[in-house]
């Protein structure tokens, strides 16, 4: 079991003749990734790299019976392209752009309402990962193990650095999310951890968050009402000054509101491990399983 | 990016929302241009500088003779700014733009940003302007009102006028206001904004509603879309390294202290800076390289870390992903021999081939310690800088 990804999940990529969409549409082949074909208007009826081309997404899903998609479409198209990708009845996008416009997001968020079925995780993001299963995304496969921790983040190496510790502690992950830096993102921290919380083969939670907004805190609230594992985290963003855009668009303290204390404050009230060095998120993954939910995680080496 | 207060009246201007023109003035010199242009006064001259709470800073002056206003402007031109949104240094007055003084009978306060919690923009407004909103949010959070807006069905009018109604401004003039908040919305979703906010917003003595000030920030993602306002950035009013990063794909903070730090990744990097602080030293930046880190971006970043003479060690901390370890490492090598670096280094490098990097690193003439963790990269380079481990 796992949660949104499992290895009967048959995936195309939208912009698979690009470099990067090509590059990381052979590495999913190669982790095991059931890699259907892909998309790029135009070019539709030829291939590249063994992978079918279509035209368009709605072709691709008559052709190969595709349900998931992984877009790497430059930023001012990737919108359309995530649309697209619900129209053909895709049920779940995936999509690694960084850099689409707000304001695209804030419109595609709200005409997705009109399709139910079909789950955005993106954008900005290293995608989703079930070890031994299949991925999709860019995340390097082999630092990962299968086993029972869910992990859900809002970066990309942080989220690999998570990994890599509970790797090291000889625990494995169910599922990996990494949902996006951008401050408006399809799949959020709570949708994650309701679907953990509901998936049999999770047994405890790594959340990562970082600075601006407020799903962190909204995340905590569930945790509170109706977690029933264990749930370790850490907080990317403490020594953020006000105003300043750190790298992610999603990661901005405005108007005093969206800092790290504050967040860090909300989860430990809400029983959440809280690793206070990023060093130390293995380690309050330990204490969490111990069922040491309250209070402050040691960090390691400290 | 921000934009200057006299930059924004222009859009506003093409937008068709009602603002006082002015002219900028850079030297004193270039006074009488404006009382050519705008005879009698008086005038208001205003500070041109991307920081709020001008006016309270002592930023924005009055004058209503001619001898009055070459006063105000040589007082405010060349002037230190210290508001709350500068930060304790301030910002030096380069320019100030000088518009004729209306009077006027009433303050509001309108913006239109983005609301995360609802993924929609919202408009905000306040019969209670002139203050700074988010003294108001915190004080009196009541009296501002919120239209959360579909973006794809846009503002309606309707709703403008119920707006207008609802912060009591003049009933025969609710055409006209709704037609301001309608261009404001429609001035945000066209040019992809961040943020779009007058305050004040005033009700002149015959009714009509008016743009006091202006306040514009383009969505950088949304800037890649309207290339013709990239030129409109002023680089006096943005850290002259954080520029220079960009250029090169980097993105670039300068913090205070004196550990320079480079990472790949925006979340790593800004677990980093936490580590750093974490056991007692301080980051003198955020530094992200990239999922990609390659060469010619890493010497780069060595390059400005090391223009900041504050920094005294640096740490390297780099997740190999995709990316493999031993193409960074070569990249460290090439970028820290080109640059003559001899701060003291610390190298912490996991992920894909980092056996093969390690002994890249081992082999060169490079002088670093290298860490195993994030937490004992962070530890030894507090040492390095001078620090205590907390």
């Amino acid at each position: 079991m796992s949660i949104y990804l499992d290895k009967e999940a048959k995936v195309i990529c939208q912009g698979i003749t690009g470099s990067a969409g090509l590059f990381h549409s052979k590495a999913c082949r190669e982790y095991g990734t059931k890699l259907v074909g892909g998309v790029t208007p135009g070019k539709g009826g030829s291939e590249v790299e063994g992978f079918k081309v279509f035209d368009t997404v709605a072709d691709a899903v008559k052709k190969t019976g595709a349900n998931t998609t992984m877009i790497f479409v430059p930023a001012l198209f990737a919108a359309d392209a995530i649309l697209e990708a619900a129209a053909a009845g895709i049920q779940l996008i995936v999509c690694i752009t960084e850099g689409i416009p707000a304001n695209d997001m804030s419109r595609t968020m709200k005409l997705l309402k009109q399709y139910p079925q079909t789950r955005l995780i993106g954008p900005n993001c290293p995608g989703i990962i079930t070890p031994g299963e299949a991925k999709v995304g860019i995340m390097p496969g082999y630092i990962h193990k299968p086993g029972k921790i869910g992990i859900v983040s809002r970066s990309g190496t942080l989220t690999y650095e998570a990994v890599w510790q509970v790797t090291q502690l000889g625990l494995g992950q169910s599922t990996c999310i990494g949902i996006g830096g951008d401050p408006i993102v399809g799949t959020t921290h709570l949708d994650a951890l309701e679907a953990f919380n509901k998936d049999k083969a999770t047994q405890a939670i790594i959340m990562i968050g970082e600075i601006g907004g407020t799903a962190e805190e909204e995340a905590a609230q569930f945790v509170k009402k109706e977690m029933k594992k264990p749930v370790a985290a850490f907080i990317a963003g403490m020594t953020a000054p006000p105003g300043k855009r750190m790298g992610h668009a999603g990661a901005i303290v405005s108007g005093g509101k969206g800092t790290a204390k504050e967040k860090i404050a909300a989860l430990e009230a809400a029983g959440i491990t809280v690793a206070q060095s990023p060093g130390g998120i293995g380690n309050a993954l330990v204490e969490a399983l111990k069922g040491k939910k309250k209070g402050k995680a040691k960090s390691s080496g400290k | 990016m921000k934009l200057h207060e006299y930059q924004a009246k222009e859009l506003f201007a093409k937008y068709g929302l009602p603002v006082t023109p002015g002219v900028v003035v850079k030297h004193l010199s270039e006074i009488e241009e404006a009382i050519l242009k705008f005879p009698g006064g008086p005038w208001v001259v205003k500070a041109q500088i991307h920081a709020g709470g001008r006016g309270k800073a002592g930023g924005v002056k009055l004058a209503k003779t001619e001898t009055e206003l070459h006063q105000k402007a040589s007082d405010i031109l060349g002037m230190t700014l210290i508001s709350p949104q500068t930060g304790p240094q301030g910002r030096l007055v380069k320019k100030i733009f000088i518009t004729p003084a209306i009077d006027f009978e009433k303050e509001l306060y309108v913006s239109v940003v983005l609301d995360r919690g609802s993924r929609c923009p919202v408009l905000l407004a306040s019969a209670e302007g002139g203050t700074e909103i988010e003294e108001l949010a915190v004080t009196k959070p009541q009296a501002i009102l919120k239209v959360i807006i579909d973006p794809v069905e846009g503002l309606q009018a309707y709703q403008a006028r119920q707006l207008h109604l609802d912060l009591g401004l003049p009933k025969e003039k609710v055409n006209q206001g709704a037609k301001i908040f309608q261009d404001m919305y429609r001035m945000f979703m066209d040019l992809d904004l961040s943020l779009i906010e007058v305050n004040p917003l005033v009700v002149l003595k015959n009714g009509d509603i008016h743009c006091l000030d202006a306040k514009v920030s383009f969505e950088d993602n949304g800037l890649a879309r309207h290339k013709e306002y990239a030129s409109w950035r002023d680089p006096d009013e943005e850290d002259a390294r954080e520029l220079e990063a960009a250029e090169f794909g980097l993105s670039y903070i300068s913090l205070d202290g004196n550990i320079g730090c480079l990472v790949n990744g925006a979340g790593l990097a800004m677990a980093t800076a936490d580590a750093i602080q974490h056991f007692g030293g301080m980051p003198a930046n955020f530094l992200d390289v990239g999922g990609g880190a390659s060469t010619k971006a890493v010497t780069a970043a060595f390059k400005i870390i090391l223009s900041d003479s504050r920094v005294k060690a640096i740490l390297v901390n780099i997740f190999g992903g995709i990316m493999k370890c031993d193409v960074i490492a070569q990249g460290i090598m090439d970028a820290a021999m080109e640059v003559g670096l001899k701060l003291p280094l610390v190298i912490r490098l996991e992920g894909t081939n980092v056996e093969k990097g390690k002994e890249l690193l081992a082999q060169s003439e490079l002088k670093y310690a290298f860490a195993s963790s994030m937490d004992e990269a962070a530890q030894t380079v507090v040492k390095a800088a001078g620090g205590t481990i907390l």
